[in-house]
């Protein structure tokens, strides 16, 4: 059952914030993706997008991170 | 023996080198390609051994960079001694996740001293953090340091020498939750965490938990925001501009491209003569014979072949150190990522393809930067396919010779188009190719990489230099050994079993040539290369090609007995004019009408005849495999498109 959110992380626009809700991966991405920090009600933020679309520059925790576009995905935000 | 443990990017390997300079050694893991990379520092009185873990999020191992990390801690890593600490490296000005790691490492109780890098720049960029109150929160030796001097080392080097190490004291731990009620340090908390992670949403506890510790932590010891980062996100909004970027990007692969190609020829030049004094020098004080060509001809040009490549790889491994330390590589990827990466490749796969436009083999060398396993090997697999510059005298001497010096649409060169065909023809195929093994390797629940954006740093000489030092000579030691095997084999089979007294006429030497085993072998696989229009004397060609490409020239004038002047001019004309001249045997017909030429040109494109292209792929892939496989892979297909290319042309 997926909690009540507002989108996912590749949704937001250039510069938008969002706090992440929960994490819509199987275990082994949500753990991977949360040991990096994004835990639940951490602040996301969308840097930029690539010339292509994907990856995404996205900062969570004081660090960058080029994240892939269905990565993102996964990452259910509720808007800042 | 002390462990260097972190995140990657927190300038650990700086670290790592600032303290052991050139007393380090780097090899491989066995059985994984992770790098290990040991060294000695001294500390007061004696050495202590040093070991630079791979750069890792978590001690919960799941690749096997973090599983090699994990079994050189608990001291179950094959080859390397328990360590009897570890120093966590943590970003000063990014901590978050470096904390986590510390946490992780208290929870299983190992001796630790957190250092604090980079101190510098938490300073500069607003948010310094309190080494004391960091020490006093943890119960654990905190050293702030500065990877880049060695001034800013100190601190690390004397607590080395002090044996600061502690054992985290358990009352600490109590607000890290999942840790009461634990039995006392051992491999039994080890397990726990990689037990914890299977077991799904206790792990995501456990992150969780953890990090809200690191938050509270972070609260006593440093000012409430995060490091600012407004000098990286200027440059980055021109690098990574939806226009100036890529254009920026050209601008940068262009010069690393230029200088692999161009800025090689000189050194390249100065080893070529080097070798060949060498040669003359050592085959005029041994008595003639055998022996004197074995070690001359075998030995002396074989190792000359090795070190013919060091160069290249100096110069491309210095680009690519640059490009690394400075922080440009993640961008470059990030610009790339999308297009490769709907062929399998990766955006990182990039400066390897690059570079192996001018040689494959450092090019290859350089796909270690590339983390994804897959793509790694796929980038590997493919590289060979890039027209490399060993192709172009191949290329040069069948299109000058055979291809008509006409005009298309009025003022495009026939013949340069021709050889932009070829360029063109790699890339595509290397494409296509990556695309079936990505398909072919695809399965299911594979991790895509989430790489790190670090802020923009200078990148250190020193390290620059140390790292350049510790390649070449990688090289020259694993990868080289190989090749100057190999090439030695070439030799033999070129030469055995003599004709003696051949002396220096042309047409004895090519009648000499066509009794060795390679000759031999030429005519044994002569049905299977005739339907590619190709005769007895080009498979010679072709075997002889597999030492390196570019002799093809002079197993050529041998085989045609030309007279091999000093000058590469004319004795490429004078094989080509051979070539023209010749007929297959017993008959009229000339060997090297276009159809044949056309097919011999695409299956240089596509074979890989470079037998240090082959020893490198083994020394990186570590399969006899992979390396197999490809190598007939690409036979295979070459013979296939020629065969193709022959009977479509006539």
């Amino acid at each position: 059952m997926i909690k009540p959110h507002d989108a996912a992380l590749s949704d937001l626009s250039v510069g938008g914030e969002g706090d992440v809700v929960a994490l819509d991966a199987d275990p082994e991405r949500r753990v991977r993706l949360m040991e990096l920090g994004f835990c639940p009600e951490t602040r996301v933020r969308l840097v930029r997008r690539a010339p292509f679309g994907c990856p995404l520059e996205v900062e969570v925790g004081g660090s960058r991170f080029s994240v892939r576009v269905e990565v993102a995905r996964s990452v259910l935000i509720r808007h800042a | 023996m002390v462990a260097l443990l972190g995140n990657p990017n927190v300038g650990k390997t700086s670290l790592f080198n600032r303290l052991t300079g050139l007393r380090q050694q780097v090899g491989n893991y066995p059985g994984v390609t992770v790098e290990r990379r040991e060294g000695s520092v001294s500390v007061g009185e004696g050495d202590l051994r040093l070991i630079d873990l791979p750069g890792v999020n978590s001690l919960a191992a799941r690749a096997p960079d973090e599983q090699v990390a994990v079994d050189v801690l608990a001291g179950t890593q094959e080859g390397v001694s328990r360590p009897d600490g570890v120093v966590v490296v943590v970003d000063a000005a990014r901590p978050r996740r470096g904390l986590f790691l510390a946490c992780q490492v208290m929870e299983v109780g190992l001796p630790a001293i957190i250092c604090l890098n980079m101190v510098d720049e938490a300073e500069r960029d607003g948010a310094p953090m309190d080494a004391a109150a960091l020490e006093e929160a943890l119960g654990l030796p905190v050293v702030a340091t500065v990877g880049t001097s060695s001034d800013g080392v100190r601190s690390l080097s004397e607590a080395l020498a002090d044996d600061a190490f502690r054992i985290p004291d358990e009352a600490r731990l109590a607000e890290v939750p999942g840790i009461q009620g634990l039995p006392p340090p051992s491999l039994e908390r080890w397990n726990r965490l990689r037990e914890v992670v299977d077991a799904g949403d206790l792990a995501d506890h456990e992150v969780t938990a953890r990090y809200a510790w690191v938050r509270g932590l972070l609260e006593r010891v440093r000012p409430d925001r995060d490091a600012d980062r407004r000098r990286s996100d200027r440059i980055d909004a021109v690098l990574l501009h939806p226009l100036v970027g890529p254009l920026a990007f050209l601008l940068v692969m262009g010069v690393v491209f230029q200088a692999v190609f161009a800025l090689a020829d000189m050194p390249i030049g100065w080893i070529e003569a080097a070798v060949d004094a060498c040669g003359q020098g050592v085959g005029s004080v041994l008595p003639d014979g055998l022996f004197n060509a074995f070690v001359v001809d075998g030995v002396i040009a074989g190792v000359g072949g090795v070190l013919v490549f060091l160069p290249q790889i100096l110069i491309l491994f210095f680009f690519i150190g640059l490009l690394e330390d400075s922080g440009y590589m993640t961008r470059a990827a990030f610009l790339v990522d999308r297009p490769l990466r709907s062929v399998g490749l990766s955006g990182r796969s990039f400066i390897p393809l690059l570079s192996s436009f001018a040689c494959a083999v450092p090019g290859i060398l350089a796909t270690r930067s590339i983390e994804d396993r897959r793509e790694r090997l796929i980038t590997t697999m493919v590289a060979p396919l890039m027209t490399c510059s060993a192709r172009l005298p191949v290329y040069s001497i069948l299109i000058g010779a055979f291809i008509p010096q006409q005009t298309v649409l009025g003022f495009l060169g026939l013949q340069g188009l021709v050889m932009l065909g070829l360029y063109l023809f790699g890339m595509v195929l290397g494409a296509l190719a990556a695309f079936v093994i990505d398909r072919a390797l695809r399965r299911a629940g594979s991790v895509p990489s989430i790489l790190e954006m670090a802020p923009y740093r200078l990148p250190g000489a020193r390290s620059v230099a140390i790292r350049l030092w510790v390649r070449g000579g990688q090289f020259v030691k694993s990868a080289g050994t190989v090749i100057l095997l190999m090439s030695v084999v070439v030799w033999a089979l070129m030469t055995f079993p003599r004709t003696e007294d051949v002396g220096g006429d042309p047409v004895a030497r090519a009648e000499a040539q066509a009794n060795t085993a390679a000759g031999r072998i030429g005519k044994a696989i002569e049905p299977v290369i005739e339907p590619l229009g190709y005769d007895w004397r080009i498979g010679i060609g072709l075997l002889g090609s597999l030492a390196a490409r570019e002799v093809f020239v002079s197993t050529m004038s041998v085989v045609y007995a030309v007279e091999d002047t000093d000058d590469e001019d004319e004795t490429t004309r004078s094989v080509g004019k051979a070539m023209a001249r010749a007929r297959w045997d017993g008959s009229d017909r000339p060997v090297y009408d276009l159809a044949t030429v056309l097919s011999l040109l695409v299956f240089y494109a596509i074979a890989l005849q470079c037998l240090s292209t082959v020893a490198v792929v083994y020394r990186e892939t570590g399969s006899v495999a992979w390396t197999a496989g490809q190598f007939l892979g690409l036979t295979v297909l070459a013979w296939l498109c020629a065969w193709l290319t022959y009977i479509l042309a006539v």
